[in-house]
């Protein structure tokens, strides 16, 4: 029997705001433990929570990229259950009414557009961190603690590995583009928990699913899924039944393990937070939301087709960062053309970037630059090839085009004496070769095309090179 | 002089006047201390050197024309508001070490205006009970009757300012732990509408009813305090944002034409006969002053006290939940951290906390939610438009405080569900979130105080103040004191 997974993601984006989402404390990540701290995210007797109204922004910002609607009215609630990183044995959370319902974000599979429902994104705060010492005692740092954390729930909407891969992707990049979050799932700034089912291929109805935890990289959430629809189809097919239950991603050895069944489940008690007061969110203020939002990654790409005649492939991969994308047409509005400024990105400066595992943001080459390299080569003063070197230089260096070029002498020979002088140098010196050109192995141009350019170390311009070794092969006929 | 006997308004005339000094009235009120305080035990704490820094600072303030209405007044503060760097207990083991790092907003307020701090007072634990029994340390004793019970939760407050042992004090109000035991006392507390006083540092208890008010030896020392207490504080998500009011604005105004309500529901058979004569009296009296009485019906109240146990106890079973041993407070270690929590929470809470965080989460799980906390809600709703629709007819409401004068130490201890029904005329209020005072209202024929309650609209304090002042400054009764 031919079996499809279904597969419904949550994802917790940890919220760029300065403050947390109850209190004033820092959310910089990184600090000393418990030096981020308050009484308040401390949850200490008597105090109380104040909402963050930029966390809720946030999250409004983040439901209308995603085509959600907007709660006017929506409320906190409290997730009771103990552990010693949840100071207040509770966390304050959103459950019956969250601020966005109803949305979709579109992904492509296979040049196919598929669109994945989202159900909900709500606010909440985060919990602390558990360190377990070798001494057999255990502390907590409550830094992270009340850090604003947002969940996005999707449908059961899911159906590969790879589509669950490209829609983390999506997701990742609206929320880099919105500002809203870092998208860091090695740092734990964005976490994906799945869950996961299989049924035969046809049924409308739902297997028995498991939730996967610990899903903290995106090569796992590819790797995750399909070892969790290998164990279930192989125990479906052996005529064993599946348990719900929650499973941990263990990177280690590339398995997922038990951790408690339906039965072990908490019962959380949720109940509406008392000590907040419901978020109401007008009109207007959505209105004034929507003017702050930045042109999103679908409609940067659609404008990229239309407007610079970019390939889907380009448009593509240059709005998946949104810092790339404003690279890429900054060099585009000073003069490069759109396709030449796209290949050196895709080529040149990504590989360089990712050899050197860096951001766009922390590149040092500038657009500016890059058009003025092109520049150089439009107008002949070095050749292409020497062009990715000088690009490599420039990436490395910060120094301009025009100042390596000078530096290292590489400014392109298109003085034909000077070309034709190398290659009677060359034609002197290898004889046999010219023998058997001129018995008709034509191919050999290529042979010499290359010794000149050896002997001018690159310089020449390939294009008169090729036409004066013609020429000179020719005349003694 | 016996300062110690005298109300704010006194005592912050004599300041004004230059009359006296806030030393002067620090040795005095701890002289008393002295002499009644190993009969009553309304303390937890008595911060005795505390005081006499801040009589100093109210001294200063004095002296430098920065004075404020408070400045030099001994308070006593209920054990559950949080005092910085001071032992702030809420009556419990699982928090006998604690010092708040932070100082509640009240407390805060009370400060700027120079007050001086006598000590905490003793409480039910975590504010859960009617008599001051289910304190984790040791009991409070009824000032009128040593072998009867102060009230409670807020009994440590009502018998500290019932004995003289301090001028006023702050109580907490949750379900009627402000007027009960200020009915029980013979002494004024009022507990303000839901959102008028900043609830920031108040351990909470159920954070939705819970409300900081004054208990004082006369109405208008009430009515002071409030001007120093109330007001939108950001850090209070549910305080009301509405501006600043002078509670003392209609002191001394006629009642003539007041239209006040009888909830026929609140006079039951069965009810202790010399309460109810006393309140028929106080009925009588406002209308001798002009106030018109009209009967209405509250049709809900029969659901009052079911509602709130289940509405307060499963906020409670969530907001203690962070007692839990692994930041502050009682530690019991164990072999894993599932030991630990249970041998701390069983040995520091008490056995009527206990049974409310269990009642609490029982009302809260999974199955039960919709016929107990969803339902509990629902009827929260109509209790709330009962008195919507009273208030449509009437300005105040009037009933009794409790339906009995204060029991005896031990006698309700064992019954839960009597001890739960002394609440019975005070809790719809907090459901409600309406503001309601205390005032005494006469005796029975043992001596004890009877406390007669005015409910009035949201944030008309100043009205009710009004109606208590007229029907107080015509009676006797908040005059006589205790002998001890």
């Amino acid at each position: 029997m031919q079996y499809e997974a279904v597969i419904g993601l949550e994802v917790h984006a940890q919220l760029l705001t300065e403050s947390k989402i109850f209190c004033s404390c820092s959310t910089q990540f990184g600090a000393e433990p418990n030096t981020q701290v308050c009484p308040v995210c401390l949850g200490m007797p008597g105090v109380l929570p104040v909402l963050n109204k930029r966390a809720v922004e946030y999250t409004i910002k983040t439901g209308l990229a995603m085509n959600c609607r907007i709660a006017p009215y929506s409320r906190f609630a409290r997730k009771n259950y103990f552990y010693p990183d949840l100071p207040k044995g509770y966390q304050i959370s959103q459950y019956e009414l969250p601020l966005c319902e109803d949305g979709y974000l579109e992904i492509i599979v296979d040049g196919e557009k598929r669109k994945i429902r989202i159900k909900r994104i709500h606010l909440e705060e985060d919990a602390g961190k558990n360190i377990h010492d070798p001494s057999g005692y255990s502390f907590v740092d409550f830094n992270r603690t009340g850090v604003p954390l947002m969940e996005i729930v999707s449908e059961p909407d899911i159906r590969s590995p790879k589509e669950a891969a490209l829609y983390m992707k999506k997701l990742r990049t609206i929320l880099r583009y919105l500002g809203v979050c870092d998208g860091n799932l090695e740092q734990g700034s964005l976490r994906c928990d799945a869950n996961v089912s299989v049924r035969p291929v046809g049924s409308t109805e739902f297997g028995v699913k498991t939730e996967i935890k610990n899903i903290n990289s995106f090569r796992f959430v590819e790797k995750a899924l399909e070892y969790e629809i290998k164990r279930q189809i192989k125990l479906l097919q052996v005529g064993e039944k599946i348990i719900q239950e929650t499973r941990l991603w263990d990177s280690q050895t590339g398995t997922t393990q038990s951790m408690r069944s339906k039965e072990e489940a908490h019962d959380y008690r949720y109940f509406p937070e008392p000590d907040l007061v419901p978020v109401i969110v007008s009109e207007e203020w959505i209105e004034k939301i929507k003017k702050t939002m930045p042109e999103l990654p679908d409609q940067k790409f659609d404008r990229f087709l239309k407007e610079y005649g970019l390939p889907e492939y380009d448009a593509q991969i240059l709005t998946e960062e949104k810092a790339l994308a404003e690279w890429f047409e900054k060099a585009v509005v000073l003069g490069g053309k759109p396709k030449e400024v796209s290949n050196w990105i895709m080529v040149e400066l990504l590989r360089l970037l990712n050899e050197d595992a860096k951001d766009i943001t922390e590149c040092k080459l500038t657009p500016q630059e890059l058009v003025e390299l092109l520049t150089l080569i439009e107008k002949g003063t070095i050749n292409r090839n020497t062009a990715k070197d000088v690009f490599e230089e420039m990436y490395k260096t910060g120094k301009s085009a025009e100042t390596i070029v000078k530096e290292k002498g590489l400014t392109q020979i298109s003085d034909s004496s000077v070309i034709i002088e190398a290659i009677r140098e060359i034609i002197a010196k290898n004889p046999k070769e010219v023998e058997r050109f001129k018995a008709g192995e034509e191919k050999l141009i290529g042979f010499f095309v290359g010794q000149v350019m050896k002997l001018t170390k690159g310089k020449a311009n390939p294009k008169l090179v090729n036409e004066l070794i013609l020429q000179e092969l020719k005349k003694g006929e | 002089m016996e300062l110690h006997k005298l109300t704010v308004v006194q005592l912050a005339r004599m300041i004004h006047r230059g009359e006296i000094r806030a030393h002067e009235i620090i040795i005095d009120v701890f002289k008393r201390i002295q002499e009644v305080e190993g009969k009553v035990k309304a303390f937890i704490t008595l911060t005795v050197e505390k005081a006499y820094n801040m009589a100093k600072d109210a001294e200063n303030a004095v002296f430098s024309g920065k004075k404020g209405i408070l400045t030099g007044i001994p308070i006593a503060v209920k054990d559950n508001i949080c005092t910085k760097g001071i032992l702030t207990t809420c009556a419990s083991k699982i928090l006998y070490n604690f010092h708040p790092p932070y100082e509640s907003t009240v407390t805060s307020k009370l400060i700027e205006n120079k007050y001086v701090l006598i000590g905490k007072t003793n409480m039910d634990e975590f504010a859960m009970g009617s008599s001051t029994e289910n304190s984790g340390f040791h009991i409070t004793r009824n000032p009128w009757d040593l072998e009867r019970v102060p009230g409670g939760s807020s009994g440590g407050s009502a018998a500290a300012v019932a004995a003289d042992e301090c001028i006023a004090a702050l109580g907490s109000d949750t379900g009627g732990s402000i007027r009960q035991p200020a009915s029980f006392c013979g002494v004024v507390g009022l507990k303000p509408t839901y959102g008028r006083v900043s609830r920031f540092g108040l351990v909470a208890f159920a954070s939705s009813l819970d409300q900081i008010g004054p208990i004082t030896k006369c109405v208008a020392d009430s009515a002071l305090i409030m001007n120093v207490i109330a007001g939108y504080d950001p850090k209070d998500s549910t305080s009301a944002p509405i501006g600043i009011s002078d509670f003392t604005e209609y002191l001394g105004k006629d009642i003539k034409g007041f239209k006040i309500g009888i909830p026929k529901e609140y006079f039951i058979e069965g009810m202790d006969k010399e309460v109810q004569e006393r309140i028929n009296d106080a009925i009588k009296h406002l209308e001798s002053l002009g106030c018109i009485p009209i009967e209405i019906s509250l049709p809900h109240t029969e659901y009052a006290v079911a509602t709130y146990y289940i509405v307060a106890t499963s906020e409670a079973s969530s907001n203690l939940a962070r007692y839990d041993g692994v930041k502050y407070g009682l530690r019991v270690t164990g072999k894993d951290l599932l030991e630990m929590y249970m041998k701390t929470r069983s040995k520091g809470f008490g056995t009527e906390v206990k049974r409310r965080i269990m009642l609490g989460t029982y009302s809260l799980s999974a199955g039960y939610y919709d016929a107990y906390y969803k339902k509990a809600l629902q009827v929260r709703t109509l209790i709330k438009q009962d008195f919507e629709k009273a208030f449509e007819k009437v300005d105040f409401i009037v009933t009794p405080t409790a339906p009995t004068p204060a029991f005896k130490i031990g006698e309700k201890i064992d019954d839960p569900l009597q001890m739960y029904l002394s609440d019975i005329f005070t809790i719809s209020v907090n459901l409600a979130g309406l503001p309601a005072i205390s005032i005494p209202c006469g005796f029975n024929m043992k001596g004890l105080p009877i406390g007669l309650q005015i409910i009035g609209k949201p944030f008309d304090e100043a009205g009710i103040l009004q109606l208590a002042y007229a029907y107080e400054q015509s009676n006797p009764w908040h005059k006589m004191k205790p002998t001890l």
